[in-house]
């Protein structure tokens, strides 16, 4: 666990302790400094990256605790951020309620969601989770699609930035270091939720769902909260991502905006809140990347057309290469490099990693 | 009586879909969720064969088919082979991805503007007068006639031949069959091997029917329905399953919304999972119930 070997635990307080060596401090507040420097240094470009990294990262988070701790494929990731910004834009433009009523409303549509498409799954094992949510998914996508066409909002619904007393959060600094500490909050109870009870229960049910109910977890009960904690959070996502882009329109919320989260998890490293976060900083940074790939070399300005199929194709290879070679991800990469230097010129493994 | 001929024909095409969905289930217990893909691919092969190799229909129609069934093998050998060691879990976000990236090379490939292959191989799709004052198109009788014909071939290559034999003992129990020295590579790339002709066959008459573009893959994911109705894991669930899913899109296109129409599948198969999970015609045993 540490960053050296000879670290004991000696006290029960080390032993629960999140952070766990002096070096380890260093690197969270080197990282602190630096997340609060950014926006001051940052292009307005760079800073509407971070933000959407940080949108994007809730979801992850959301996505990592369903699919990576309790081992249930959800394809219904965009539908839920759906329903969480329809919420949101329908609150505010029929009642014009505030942020402080959306953001609770949002969360309860997604436990109310969570509730409703959870049940028939869970009574059984297997993938039928992943079908019942690609149900949510289109079903969620109808009822978006039946409002705008029914109030004429044709292209979407517009949402005003919100307003927390007399402070318009508008600025994308402001929007940065709002979205920061609600990130912050979820990375740290991530963090405690899986190492309680419930996150090894679900770990427990990931590994081998038989020999979890033998030891006494109540499969129906836990899988059933798996899939509601990661839809409140998802749609509370959603209910930030109405806030930040000022727009909701069914067209935002396809298919493929759940493969991206998928993405996020897999890349990153299933099993891991770390891996969480890098997955979703590099899906996130993937297209602009390639993008600027393409302009250095100069290649021929027909293939900036492509760019969106070239988007989907480079998606699909990296998803695949993870699979298939490295299955514990962005996260597992680390840890080889870090193990590598930590126990420079050794070469044997450690044994627990992470 | 125009309903139930535009029922026959929905189902059909929701048969030609879906009997290859399942073979590959029972077989690999993989949902294929690439299956929308591999649909919009058979689209694919037919016009770009209809355009720059044979335009002749029958030939034409015939490497299509070749190709789509090159493309279930080579999905097979060169992914999900790898995948065998894996968890199911990890098999399935593999077609996921694979998904992604064929959408994305389809797009690359054909861009994604809309194409009538109809055109190339010098074929009217007329419209037919039956009985009364129903009307059927020229494809949509094909549907219907290749439906039928690929059921009972699989009927029959399941239950008669050798092969069928050894895929149903690989779909039971890959261990004892392997045992017994069936090889089982390749019994489940024959499995993924028929499972993209039959998409493909769709993809391919769909095509013709009503044109070509990318956002074909969305009928490809109403297989899930419609073999969720059907149960997973058994073949003649297919045909009750696709009746019923088709009925209730097209009460939904007439009665409700046409915007209705494509969330009513999934609204069956939502109800289905509340009731019978296993599906109409699925084993109980096989799913294990938590």
């Amino acid at each position: 666990m540490a960053f050296a070997s000879g670290y004991f635990k000696t006290t029960y307080e080390s032993d629960l302790s999140l952070v766990e060596t002096r070096s380890r401090w260093v690197c969270l507040v080197a990282l602190i400094v630096g997340l609060t420097v950014l926006p001051i240094l940052a292009s307005a470009f760079v800073l509407d990256l971070a933000n959407q990294v940080l949108l994007a990262l809730i979801g992850s988070i959301a996505l990592m605790l369903l699919t990576g701790y309790a081992g249930q494929i959800s394809l219904g990731h965009a539908g839920l951020i759906a329903a969480g910004a329809f919420t949101t834009a329908i609150l505010y433009k029929e009642l014009g309620a505030p942020i402080w009523i959306t953001f609770p409303a949002s969360a309860l549509t997604g436990a109310v969601l969570g509730f409703t498409f959870g049940l028939p799954s869970l009574r059984l094992k297997g993938l039928y989770l992943a079908l019942s949510t690609l149900a949510l998914h289109f079903i969620v996508a109808y009822a978006g699609a039946e409002y705008e066409t029914q109030r004429g909002f044709a292209t979407g619904v517009i949402v005003d930035p919100p307003s927390l007393g007399p402070i318009t959060i508008q600025d994308p600094r402001l929007w940065y270091y709002v979205l920061c500490f609600l990130d912050i909050l979820l990375v740290i109870f991530a963090l405690n939720l899986v190492r309680s009870r419930m996150g090894r229960a679900w770990m427990a049910i990931r590994d081998r769902d038989v020999a979890a109910e033998a030891l006494g977890i109540k499969l129906s009960f836990y899988k059933l909260s798996a899939f509601m904690i990661s839809s409140v959070l998802t749609s509370i996502a959603g209910c930030l991502f109405a806030y930040y882009r000022g727009f909701v329109s069914v067209e935002a919320f396809s298919l493929l905006m759940t493969i991206q989260y998928v993405a996020m998890v897999i890349i990153g490293g299933l099993g891991s809140i770390l891996g969480a976060i890098l997955g979703a900083i590099f899906v996130v940074l993937l297209p602009y990347i390639i993008e600027s790939v393409v302009k250095v070399f100069h290649v021929s300005t027909r293939l900036t057309t492509y760019m969106f199929s070239i988007n989907h194709v480079m998606f699909g290879l990296i998803m695949i290469v993870f699979l298939v070679l490295e299955p514990s991800g962005l996260v597992g990469i680390w840890i080889r490099i870090r193990n590598y230097f930590i126990l420079w010129p050794f070469k044997h493994k450690t044994l627990g990693d992470r | 009586m125009q309903h139930v001929v535009n029922l026959v024909v929905l189902s059909s095409l929701y048969c030609l879909i879906c009997c290859g969905y399942v073979l590959i289930y029972r077989s690999s217990r993989i949902l294929n969720l690439a299956h929308g893909e591999f649909m919009a691919l058979g689209g694919y092969f037919i016009f770009t064969v209809s355009m720059g190799i044979v335009s002749k229909p029958i030939p034409s129609f015939l490497v299509a088919c070749v190709f789509s069934l090159g493309l279930g093998f080579f999905v097979y050998f060169f992914l999900m082979k790898f995948m065998a060691g894996e968890s199911i879990f990890a098999a399935v976000l593999a077609t996921i991805a694979l998904g992604i990236l064929l959408r994305g090379l389809t797009t690359l490939i054909w861009t994604s503007q809309l194409w009538y292959p109809l055109q190339y191989l010098g074929l009217e799709n007329a419209s037919h007068q039956l009985i009364g004052d129903a009307m059927i198109s020229t494809f949509g009788i094909m549907k219907v006639l290749s439906a039928v014909l690929l059921c009972a071939c699989l009927f029959f290559f399941l239950k008669f031949t050798k092969w069928g034999l050894r895929m149903r003992a690989v779909g039971e129990n890959p261990l004892l069959a392997s045992q017994r020295g069936i090889a089982l590579h390749k019994y489940y790339a024959l499995s993924w091997g028929i499972g993209a002709f039959g998409v493909g066959i769709a993809g391919m008459i769909q095509a013709c029917d009503s044109g070509l573009d990318p956002g074909m893959f969305v009928i490809g994911l109403k297989a899930f329905p419609v073999v969720l109705v059907g149960g997973l894991d058994s073949l003649k669930g297919v045909i009750p399953g696709a009746l019923i899913v088709a009925a209730a899109e097209i009460f939904a296109i007439n009665y409700i919304s046409p915007q209705a129409s494509e969330v009513a599948p999934f609204a069956v198969l939502l109800l289905m999972l509340l009731i019978r999970p296993w599906g109409l015609f699925g084993t109980k045993e096989e799913l294990e119930r938590v």
